[in-house]
């Protein structure tokens, strides 16, 4: 019966919609390392940086696409028709009053609600490539957080950003860490001192609003010994016609008995690239989770990684993937033992809607002489219609005794059953299927802050809503 | 294989032909060697040697060659293989025993027939063909010319299989008719004998419909220590409601590079088993593609490894559903001791149209010691709805709790592990329905267990 179902067409045009453009600096189409000079004079970045970027550059040029095992996709990505820095020239913002209307019209359109900036400890929104408004509660400075944008991060705070900036995920790891590495403008540096617990999480939206306009920006996040932090970030964009590439970087670096969570919920336009290196280095005793929601983009290639180094580190992903029609959610996990007693947990549901197509592809790594390192992976798909595709490409490596490493992975479909159960007590077919959906989802989505996993929930539901007639 | 004029229903050894000095495989088709082959066989083989010198090696980049030791690929230093002298022979044959009760046996040495133990005649009357290659490509042409590397060859060795095709020179071609049914199993024995020999096994196996058949194949080394090479290929093809169940004895040498490639067909409620336990080789790859072509069909891959010193065993494995209703079932095992590696890549396909398809994939490994190393690689691609899918891979150790709970009764710790080892690895086997096969294949694996240290009393 689910087969029947035409296929579901998410709710997009609560972000369809595009503001006049008024850009100061705009470096132009295309890569060269004119465009390099132009974004370091632009940004009047450190000469370090600037080397730094025109390596990147080099390293850039002789990466090959990973097409051997990626989605050929890729191949319809052309650099020299995309724009790597825009800005608007206006400083960051610290009140709310100073942003510009038009921008703020954009952000109400995006529903941050005007409320929930009270619970919220800051919010660093970022429109094109530079931060437009950033407010952190005074409470949280005080008690020696930074949370700037990465130039303002690299300029003021050089100590601590080059100690660990490309060190996490290195300039060569892969071509868009390379390309990210050249042309980065914008993304959050934070800093939290040791022992600080930041009570309300820190949060940045992204917003991609110029045609053809690559995004790349870079975050860089330092929680010290026995500190604690959580960051939310999500992303909505415009519809263009032509695709669009996102290419962020995002370090994190949990010290000594720190925790992190970063929480992502991406709902980019579907004919935008999304393709983000994200990667921790957990210490001793410290816990990185990475919580990942890929809802958006034509193609995404996203697997949130955990270097455990320290003894007892843990490492957690867990993440849910949903393809609509003409999407493709490549994503997944990585874990990296790298001492004992490490344990690392990975859980992944994702859902197939119409020609959609999940991609869970993960890579576990116990090298030898580690003892009691454990590892759990969970993967879960569920197909909605009858041409809906999902893969799993996972890649387990276990050196040693005294090691335990699972993997589990299964796929399914609503079944036909629960479906009837639910309409003979008077549901309709689509009320049904959004249940069941969101019941699937659901003992992950619990472990979301509470306004993400009503957000969520809501996305599903508007989902479900045109799925039958 | 000129001298092969015998009558072909009774017992016969085939003397050894004359010596002349061994070619290396690099070096190509020997000359004359087509003489006494079909024209259309003998440009087949040119065809594909041209294709073995134009494909690239396989490097790790390759995700087929993920995890792979490439370097243990080198094929220079291996010889086609000579026909071993009388003495050899004697002492070949000697050891070539497994199962007390077969249908048909034969038996090759570096890819020279040496015996041959003819099928009873009752079912040579009901049509059953058993016979060397290059007899089944000449007699049975049509068929032959069906079925003979017929299927493509997705998991990676496309280089060796051209280099399996261009330099093949014997091997088996069965045949069972329409609804016949051959209880006991054919066996086949091959043995690497000269220094630095290579073979190329090939089993070819046709079940007509609603046909049953059992094939045992043993691949030996004859010295202890020597060098070789194999480059093997047993195809399946399994038609309608035909059952078939394929055993792969691998028990090379230490330092033999061994690369099996299968490809198995199974049409409409046709149901194939194949069983591969992997002892020896230095370097061992094998590559296992099931196509469910028909509706209704069941395939079983099973295989079990056990892995010591600097042992290397590379498994690869496609379940291609291509019909609705289908099932496939795989479970593969690995023990691993000292420096061994195990890489297992593993998927299940399930096409647009395949709905109703059950496909299940698990893979353990245990690891004895702190230098092993076991990589996993569980695959699907799903493009079907109406499918129940899942696959696990575990890697671990042994249970302590069990360890303990053997100790308290008594049982030394060598002992007890050597039970764990075992009954984790038997799990395997006896899925297999054939009790005689069943019983040998324990006890070569626990012969290789008993050679460790950690396992003897």
């Amino acid at each position: 019966m689910v087969n029947q179902i035409s296929p579901l067409e998410i709710e997009r045009n609560a972000g369809n919609f595009a503001y006049p453009e008024t850009h100061l600096h705009d470096a132009g189409v295309g890569l060269t390392e004119d465009t390099i000079h132009y974004i370091s004079n632009i940004k009047e970045d450190p000469e370090w940086v600037r080397e730094f970027r025109l390596n990147a550059y080099k390293t850039f040029l002789s990466k090959p696409m990973p097409t051997h095992w990626a989605s050929k996709d890729l191949e319809a990505i052309v650099f020299e028709n995309i724009r790597y820095y825009l800005s608007s020239g206006t400083q960051a913002k610290r009140s709310w009053e100073d942003v510009p209307d038009d921008v703020k019209r954009t952000f109400e359109r995006l529903g941050i609600p005007e409320q929930e900036r009270k619970f919220l400890a800051g919010v660093e929104a970022q429109f094109d490539s530079e931060a437009v408004y950033s407010n952190i509660k005074a409470a949280v400075g005080e008690q020696g957080v930074i949370f700037v944008g990465s130039t303002e991060g690299l300029k003021n705070h050089p100590e601590i950003f080059r100690k660990w900036f490309g060190k996490v995920i290195p300039t060569g790891d892969n071509k868009f860490s390379a390309l990210n590495s050249a042309v980065f403008s914008g993304g959050s540096f934070i800093y939290v001192p040791p022992g600080v617990k930041v009570k309300h999480p820190l949060q940045a939206y992204f917003r991609i609003n110029a045609e053809n306009f690559g995004q790349f920006e870079r975050t860089l996040i330092i929680v010290d010994e026995g500190a604690e932090l959580t960051y939310m970030e999500g992303c909505t964009a415009p519809k263009f016609n032509t695709a669009t590439l996102h290419s962020a970087v995002v370090e994190l670096v949990a010290l000594k008995g720190a925790k992190i969570q970063y929480i992502t919920v991406q709902n980019w336009s579907a004919n935008v690239f999304n393709l983000v290196p994200k990667r921790a280095i957990a210490h001793e005793e410290a816990e990185v989770k990475w919580i990942d929601c890929n809802i958006g983009s034509r193609l995404t290639m996203k697997y949130p990684g955990v270097v455990l180094k320290g003894r007892k580190a843990r490492g957690e992903v867990l993440s849910i993937a949903l393809a609509s029609n003409g999407q493709h959610q490549d994503t997944g996990a990585k874990m990296v033992h790298a001492a004992d007693e490490t344990t690392s947990n990975i859980i992944s549901k994702s859902i197939s809607i119409g020609t959609g197509r999940a991609t869970y592809r993960g890579l576990v790594h116990v090298p030898k002489h580690l003892k009691n390192c454990k590892n759990n992976t969970e993967c879960d798909a569920l197909l909605i219609n009858a041409n809906s595709r999902t893969d799993t490409y996972p890649a387990i490596t276990v050196r040693g005794t005294g090691n335990s490493v699972q993997h589990e992975a299964s796929v399914s479909q609503v079944s036909a059953d629960q479906i009837f159960y639910m309409q003979q007590r008077g549901l309709t077919e689509a009320q049904a299927m959004s249940l069941s959906v969101n019941g699937f989802v659901n003992d992950l989505v619990r472990q979301f802050p509470m306004e993400y996993s009503v957000e969520l929930k809501r996305l599903i539901e508007l989902e479900m809503e045109g799925s039958v007639g | 294989m000129s001298n092969e004029t015998a009558v072909l229903d009774d017992v016969m050894e085939i003397e050894a032909p004359q010596e002349h000095s061994a070619p290396a495989i690099l070096s190509g088709i020997p000359e004359g060697r087509g003489d006494d082959l079909p024209g259309w066989f003998h440009a087949r083989q040119e065809e594909a040697w041209t294709r073995f010198t134009s494909l690239p090696m396989p490097n790790r980049k390759d995700q087929a060659w993920r995890f792979s030791n490439v370097n243990a690929l080198d094929l220079a230093p291996f010889f086609l293989g000579q026909a071993p002298d009388d003495d050899e022979r004697r002492e070949i044959l000697a050891r070539s025993s497994s199962l007390e009760q077969v249908a048909g046996r034969l038996i090759y040495a570096d890819d020279f027939l040496l015996r041959r133990d003819p099928l009873p005649e009752a079912l040579r009357n009901a049509g059953v063909i058993l016979k060397p290659l290059e007899r089944g490509l000449i007699e049975h042409e049509e068929l032959f010319r069906k079925h003979f590397m017929a299927q493509p060859t997705p998991l990676g060795s496309l280089k060796f299989a051209a280099l399996h095709e261009a330099l093949v020179k014997s091997g088996t071609f069965i045949y069972v008719p329409r609804g016949v049914e051959v209880e006991l199993p054919i066996e086949i024995f091959h043995w690497l004998n000269g220094e630095n020999a290579s073979v190329f096994p090939h089993t070819l196996l046709i079940a007509d419909e609603l046909s049953k058949v059992t094939v045992l194949e043993h691949f030996r080394s004859a010295h202890a220590g020597r060098r070789g090479f194999a480059c093997g290929v047993n195809d399946l093809v399994v038609g309608r409601g035909a059952k078939v169940t394929y055993v792969c004895a691998q028990n090379w040498d230490e330092s033999v590079l061994a690369i099996q490639m299968n490809a198995t067909t199974a049409e409409r409620d046709a149901s194939a088993l194949s069983l591969n336990v992997n002892l020896g080789g230095g370097y061992s790859r094998f590559e296992s593609f099931s196509r469910l072509a028909g509706e209704g069909s069941r395939s079983d891959l099973l295989a079990i490894a056990v892995a010591d010193g600097t042992q290397e065993f590379d498994a690869r494995t496609l379940q291609d559903h291509a019909s609705p209703h289908t099932t496939s079932d795989l479970l593969y095992k690995n023990s691993l001791s000292d420096r061994a590696r195990t890489t297992f890549g593993g998927l299940i396909r399930v096409e647009p149209q395949a709905h109703f398809t059950d496909a299940y994939q698990t893979v353990r490994n245990i690891l004895l010691s702190d230098d092993a190393e076991a990589n996993s690689m569980p695959g699907l691609e799903i493009l079907a709805d109406n499918v129940k899918c899942s696959h696990g891979a575990t890697s671990g150790q042994l249970n302590e709790n069990e360890m303990f709970y053997l100790l308290a009764r008594g049982i030394p710790a060598s002992v007890a592990r050597q039970l764990l080892v075992t009954g984790f690895l038997n799990e395997v086997v006896e899925r297999l329905k054939h009790p005689a096969v069943t019983e040998y294949l324990e006890h070569a694996i626990s012969e290789k267990l008993g050679r460790r240290p950690e396992f003897r009393p």
